[in-house]
């Protein structure tokens, strides 16, 4: 039992910052801009993940108050990531919109050909 | 079995990930976004955190994915191209991950419930919080009582996010610019 | 079209459901998951998914423009009001134990009302932006 919660204990931090380098790795090498967004996407999430699993007690419930359970996982990480995940949507649509101005701009999403067209002009 | 269905889910993240990392055709890769969604709200809920996945399945896999096809079908994009010098970011992200995995050594073991998170304010937010606020969810009374400043913000980031779009995209699409549409290919 | 049918009749055999649902998280969300933000999103999406089956003319219909942006600023404008009468005891801005004679209950009050406020703005904040995008489609 203590090596699989080892095990899942190293594995959970891993992952997480395995899917934050993805993340950026595809906001970085990726040329289409919607491509770019859905990387940030992924980063945010992460993020996210990476909040929450410090809170989490083991053999804890939900933090919803009952008289039937006395140890609750921690609630403060879960109020910021509310608010950080309904920004990351308000944003992420603010992003496209201006992706869709620019595309009926220059007539392409992708990162090199709007830069030699403003080279152009 | 907590840890095992945790493992399987995380290990399907990654798997995710890499899909869309690799995947060329725009619309497979919004579809597995979706996808990466609805695992990260199971994941949420495997670590207790129940508001939060019901948000990330509705928002992450509802709103998102509406607003990513609807770029789609608004800029024709169907592919895209490989990227070019893969070395440079490739470098970029190691280091970046290599940090981050030295800066884990030092956090608290997982799921231990006197870890240094545990003890400052929350203990008071959990006793006190049926007896002054009457709500038995500690998260909507920490959310909507003891903080409810930072909501009034966020409140204000969605109006905001909103009357953008709308100023953004009012009106129809100009026809001039639409026949050098196609990229990729 | 043989689709187009399962797609029309049961996608109007769910939407009642989806907007009882919003609700019913909306107003537990004091005694469970839930809370504004989810049962805003949700109510969105049961315009979105309206529009998305039936056209966008049709749920123009049911929800008219203006409405959705007439929506936007109430939910902001409705949770400051709810902070408001504090000044008047001369408490802090948001303590919502004036709002009642008993402290609690008006705390519960303060919570429910500002919630709403929440619904109201996300509910329209999305539908907004769905059909923002949905209209330069058209052109």
């Amino acid at each position: 039992m203590s090596v699989l919660y080892e095990f899942v204990y190293h594995y959970n931090y891993l992952i997480t910052i395995f899917l934050m380098v993805a993340g950026l790795y595809i906001v970085i090498a990726h040329g289409n801009m919607i491509k770019k967004l859905v990387g940030l996407a992924l980063f945010q999430t992460s993020v996210y993940l990476l909040y929450i699993s410090p809170g989490k007690i083991i053999g804890g419930t939900p933090p919803i108050l009952d008289p039937a359970f006395s140890v609750y996982s921690n609630p403060l990480p879960h109020v910021l990531i509310l608010t950080a995940i309904v920004v990351g949507v308000a944003t992420l649509a603010l992003g496209l919109a201006l992706v869709v101005r620019i595309y009926e701009a220059y007539g392409t999403v992708e990162e090199d050909e709007i830069f030699s067209k403003d080279g152009e002009i | 079995m907590e840890a095992f269905v945790n493992a399987v889910l995380l290990t399907l993240l990654a798997v995710v990930t890499v899909a869309v990392i690799r995947q060329r055709s725009m619309f497979g890769v919004v579809i597995l976004a979706g996808i990466y969604s609805f695992l990260m709200a199971s994941v949420m809920v495997a670590l207790d955190a129940v508001d939060v996945a019901m948000t990330e399945a509705s928002v992450g896999a509802g709103i998102s994915t509406i607003v990513f096809l609807a770029t789609l079908h608004l800029t024709n994009t169907r592919e895209n191209p490989r990227p070019r010098n893969v070395m440079l970011p490739l470098f970029v992200s190691g280091v970046v991950g290599a940090a981050l995995i030295w800066g884990t050594f030092t956090l608290p073991p997982f799921g231990i419930a006197d870890a240094p998170i545990h003890m400052h304010t929350v203990p008071h937010y959990l006793q006190q919080s049926i007896r002054e606020t009457g709500v038995p969810n500690v998260v909507t009374a920490v959310l909507a009582d003891y903080r409810s400043f930072d909501t009034l913000g966020e409140v204000t980031v969605i109006f905001t996010g909103g009357i953008g779009v709308m100023l953004l995209l009012k009106g129809r699409r100009r026809r001039q610019d639409r026949n050098g549409g196609i990229s990729g290919t | 079209m043989k689709l187009d049918v399962i797609l029309r009749i049961g996608v109007k055999l769910i939407l009642p459901f989806l907007l009882l649902f919003a609700f019913y998280v909306h107003f537990h969300g004091e005694y469970g998951p839930g809370g504004g933000f989810q049962a805003g999103v949700m109510s969105a999406a049961m315009v979105i998914l309206y529009g998305l089956i039936f056209g966008i003319d049709a749920a123009k219909r049911v929800v008219p423009q203006r409405f959705v942006e007439l929506l936007i600023p109430i939910g902001v404008l409705l949770y400051v009001a709810a902070g408001i009468p504090a000044f008047f005891e001369g408490h802090r801005f948001l303590d919502y134990g004036v709002l009642s004679d008993d402290a609690v209950q008006g705390r519960v009050l303060g919570v429910l009302i500002i919630e709403t406020g929440v619904l109201i703005t996300v509910a329209g904040a999305m539908t907004a932006i769905f059909y923002a995008f949905a209209e330069r489609g058209r052109g």
